[in-house]
């Protein structure tokens, strides 16, 4: 588009909303983490410094539900961006859902699986990725049942006293362990699964900050997802969504924030295990 | 002969006999019977012949004697039957006008317990050694107007005793000139003592008189073990008029004690002088002047080891004993000697007032050590002083309730002499009854009926807990801390923890197992409130544990207050049961008291197990399989996306490599191309890509 060359436009992957969000989650998602581990795992020293550090338990569970609220705030915000992406881009649920951009698992999905192991195990190529890969989509509707487990749990938790008027006692009891266990389910995938399926996959070292940039090199596109870039091509939209790159300054405080983020994750992953496997009673 | 005559013969000289021995018998008695005269006469007629002349006189021993008997005076006497042959018994038969003189006349012959008592007595030995100076009957009684003594016109009259006495023990005859008496000033001081003044002054007749003390005829020196007025013999003496002395005497002398150990207290005369004796309490006892003669004396030593003897008078006089003399602690002094304490053999024993107070202490650990002469063993003074002991309500004392912790801790505080040898469990006990709530009640706020040492150790009688008399054994710690905590012990002994209520052989709670014995705090402090599940948890393993899975259990791990702790719910000291209906947990109560903190609640929301582990299938199948299924899940997930990620890597990093080689290839290219046209951009670039 710009006189400045083309190599140094990028193409624009995600949205400025969907950076948004991500940005939305890492906040909420570690608040939420550090939080609740802090009670989970309370039986540690290191729980009860970082409950101090938090401003005490109260405070730690005002940002706990603060945090689970911006949480369901976001999920609200995509289901509504999902309706405006329908209107807007496809007319229909179905074009939405069905569509070669669909985030729902397909046929092809499962054969990307089957030749992913077979390229891990040397038996085939590394097979041809659409718009998302399997795993993202796992990731993705990993969110959706983590908000319906943990969020339903979470909310009976946070107010036991109306749910108790139709549900029985015990089932606080039930919830506690639901909401605990996910949680652990949750965070353990998040800091280690898919940090390396996403952000730290050695040949994207040192990190691939395209969710917080929304851009991805253009080369980069046509070889991890060279179905999407065939098909851009082939529609002639490659063009339209190329964008400049943001200046090194901008880079660079998005590397810091990510590195951040990573770090605490890093050091909750440590934490889990150390009170999984040396502290747990 | 037979047998028959035989008997029959000895039968009648028996009979014979028997006759004969009772009337001889009866003779004799007659003769033998003083009191009834032989020959019954007017009594005196004949004698009153010539002894009723006022002029009839005789001379003896160079002084001319009256021996005149008036008649009506005579007759009115108590002899006044007998005649005058009733005592002057040698005119009996013989003709008048007698021979001079007559025999002394022998009152024992009718009185012959009085003249026994009286040959024992001072004054019948000193007669009996021919002493001029010695009293014989006449000398007090008279002799032929001897009137009963209880009347009031006989000169042995109560009344007139003193005089009697005063004859020869008043100051300045020769008897209290010439024989070894140690008091003097006798009648004087008799006159205006108590017993004195009430008899003289008051006509009290009932009062005491010389012979009520010193009896009539066995009048003894005080060192005679038999005397009345001996010094085991004292209170007896006195207390036949001072029958409830004791009490008087605050009941801290027990009568039985005065009067058999009579060397161990002080005799009644040690305070209450001999013929001084006062209403009000002496001040100046029997020696107090005289012992400070030598004990004012600063640099005064014993030789035995050179302690200093030096008493203070201002201490003794600032002391709650200022009004006890010297002598009453230090008994055993003999005033008779020149130095009244050389005859003290045994230290100060404060038990001779303070009897009760003083078994306590035989019984108590203190008094045990004392007993097998342990050096550090307190006694008395170390605790209380000596000559300046203070009373406890004396904020000065030293065991005023707010010193009390210092005076204990002198052998209890850590590394002390107490201390060193205690086995137990408690250690620093003074700076953790200082930071304690009754240690800072006493001292930082001043409240001098807060607990301290002896208000659970009791003052004399402290006992280790494992004695079962000890205040603070087990069994008693309940009604110890109920002295002040009265409601409170109400309410546990009522709850089921109390072994009125639990019928167990298992151990049970008491005060101190939750709320420490020395570092009690209080209940609203974090630290109780948190340190109080690994109380319960002592006993209540498998609940406390499981406690801390739930919310409420995992905030107090983190070493928060606020969230329910056990006594929150279960109440603190009127735990009951929850099928009890008056639980805090029975069904009726326990919606009340989740709302207690949970606004609302209902008894559903009561139906939250607050004690639930998922460890339990049996207990709660439904947390136990809800875990292990979360966990499988869990454990799947991670399993197959570690191993997806794991297998992942080598391609990773192969794909690495390759991007770093093209990249290579790519800036090498450039480089070239570059070289080969400088100057123009690689227009296509981008669109060959």
């Amino acid at each position: 588009m710009t006189e400045g060359g083309p190599e140094k436009r990028e193409y624009v992957r995600f949205t400025r909303l969907h950076r948004i969000m991500h940005a939305g989650m890492i906040v909420s998602f570690l608040s939420l983490a550090l939080t609740g581990l802090s009670l989970k795992f309370s039986y540690t020293g290191w729980a009860a410094v970082l409950s101090h550090l938090l401003g005490g338990f109260e405070t730690a569970g005002y940002i706990h539900r603060t945090a689970a609220v911006l949480m369901f705030g976001i999920f609200a915000a995509h289901l509504t961006d999902l309706y405006r992406m329908k209107r807007r881009e496809h007319g229909s649920w179905r074009s939405l859902l069905l569509g070669p951009g669909t985030m729902l698992p397909t046929r092809k999905d499962f054969s990307d699986l089957v030749a992913t192991v077979k390229w891990f195990v040397g038996l085939g190529r590394r097979p041809a990725y659409g718009r998302w890969t399997y795993w993202e989509k796992f990731d993705y509707f990993a969110v959706f049942w983590g908000i319906a487990i943990i969020g339903s749990t979470g909310l009976t938790l946070w107010f036991p006293v109306f749910f108790t008027r139709f549900l029985p006692g015990s089932f606080i009891n039930v919830a506690t362990i639901i909401h605990s266990d996910e949680a652990l389910l949750a965070t353990g995938f998040i800091f280690t699964v898919h940090f390396f399926n996403t952000h730290l996959r050695p040949e994207k070292f040192p990190m691939d900050i395209t969710i917080f940039t929304g851009r991805v090199p253009v080369a980069e596109l046509k070889r991890d997802k060279p179905l999407e870039y065939e098909a851009l091509v082939a529609r002639g939209k490659l063009e339209e969504k190329l964008e400049e790159a943001y200046p090194p300054i901008v880079i660079r405080a998005i590397r810091f924030f990510a590195w951040g983020a990573l770090s605490v994750g890093f050091g909750i992953v440590l934490w889990i295990l150390y009170a999984m496997l040396f502290a747990y009673r | 002969m037979t047998a028959r005559t035989i008997s029959k013969w000895a039968g009648s000289a028996l009979l014979g006999a028997l006759l004969l021995s009772s009337a001889s018998s009866i003779l004799s008695a007659r003769k033998a019977a003083p009191g009834i005269p032989s020959r019954p006469s007017n009594p005196g007629e004949e004698c009153l012949a010539c002894h009723g002349e006022k002029s009839l006189t005789t001379t003896r021993g160079g002084r001319t004697v009256s021996l005149f008997v008036e008649p009506k005076r005579f007759s009115a006497s108590v002899h006044g039957s007998l005649g005058c042959t009733g005592c002057h018994a040698d005119l009996e038969g013989k003709d008048l006008p007698h021979d001079t003189p007559l025999a002394k006349v022998k009152c024992g012959t009718c009185h012959p317990a009085e003249q026994e008592q009286y040959a024992r007595s001072l004054h019948g030995k000193a007669s009996a050694r021919g002493d001029p100076l010695a009293p014989r009957c006449l000398d007090c009684h008279g002799n032929h107007d001897i009137l009963p003594v209880k009347d009031v016109r006989s000169s042995l009259a109560p009344l007139k005793i003193p005089f009697v006495c005063g004859k020869c023990h008043r100051e300045g005859t020769p008897v209290q000139l010439n024989r070894p008496i140690p008091q003097d000033k006798i009648l004087e001081n008799y006159s205006e003592s108590i017993h004195g003044e009430g008899l003289l002054k008051k006509g009290l007749i009932v009062a005491p008189t010389c012979a009520t003390c010193h009896t009539a005829h066995l009048i003894l020196p005080h060192t005679d073990p038999a005397s009345s007025i001996a010094r085991r013999n004292i209170a007896a003496t006195c207390t036949r008029c001072h029958g409830q002395i004791e009490s008087v005497h605050r009941k801290i002398i027990n009568g039985a004690l005065w009067e058999k150990e009579a060397n161990v207290l002080p005799a009644c005369v040690d305070c209450h002088q001999p013929h001084k004796i006062r209403k009000v309490f002496y001040s100046q006892g029997m020696a107090d002047a005289d012992c400070m003669r030598c004990h004012a004396n600063e640099r005064l030593k014993r030789a035995r080891d050179g302690a200093s003897l030096y008493v203070r008078v201002g201490e003794l006089l600032d002391s709650r004993h200022v009004k006890v003399a010297c002598s009453q602690c230090h008994s055993e002094v003999n005033a008779s000697h020149v130095r009244p304490c050389e005859t003290i053999t045994r230290p100060v024993d404060c038990s001779s007032c303070h009897d009760e107070i003083g078994k306590q202490y035989l019984r108590s650990t203190h008094g045990q050590l004392l007993a097998k002469q342990d050096p550090n063993a307190p006694s008395c003074k170390e605790c209380h002083g000596t000559h300046g002991v203070l009373g406890r309500t004396n904020a000065q004392s030293r065991t005023f309730p707010t010193n009390v912790p210092q005076l204990c801790g002198t052998c209890h505080r850590e590394g002390q002499k107490a201390a060193v040898r205690y086995t137990g469990r408690q250690h620093e006990i003074v700076e953790h009854y200082t930071e304690s709530i009754h240690g800072k009640g006493l001292l930082k706020s001043g409240l001098t009926v807060t607990a301290t040492c002896t208000s659970c150790h009791t003052a004399h009688r402290v006992l280790p807990r494992t004695d079962p008399e000890s205040s603070v054994n087990e069994n008693n710690v309940p009604a110890t801390c109920g002295q002040c905590h009265h409601g409170i012990e109400e309410q546990f002994e009522s709850s089921i923890h109390s072994r009125r209520v639990s019928k167990t052989r298992k151990d049970l709670p008491v005060c101190n197992d939750c709320h420490t014995a020395h570092s009690i705090r209080r209940t609203d402090a974090d630290i109780f409130r948190l340190d109080i599940m690994s109380k319960c948890g002592r006993c209540h393993e498998q609940i406390a544990e499981a406690y801390f899975d739930t919310y409420h259990g995992k905030v107090s791990r983190l070493g928060y207050a606020k969230t329910a702790k056990c006594y929150d719910c279960h109440g603190a000291h009127d735990i009951l049961p929850v099928a009890d209906p008056r639980s805090h947990l029975s069904r009726a109560n326990v919606a009340a008291t989740c709302q207690k903190c949970h606004a609302g609640a209902t008894r559903r929301f009561a139906g939250y197990l607050t004690h639930a582990t998922h460890h339990d299938p049996r207990k709660y199948p439904f947390l136990f399989y809800t875990f292990w299924g979360m966990t499988t899940l869990l454990v799947a997930t991670f399993v197959v996306s570690g191993l997806h990620t794991l297998l992942w890597l080598p391609r990773a990093f192969e794909m690495r490599r390759e991007l770093r080689a093209a990249e290579a290839a790519e800036l090498a290219q450039n480089q070239t191309d570059a070289s080969a046209s400088p100057g123009t951009a690689p227009a296509k670039e981008g669109a060959d890509d």
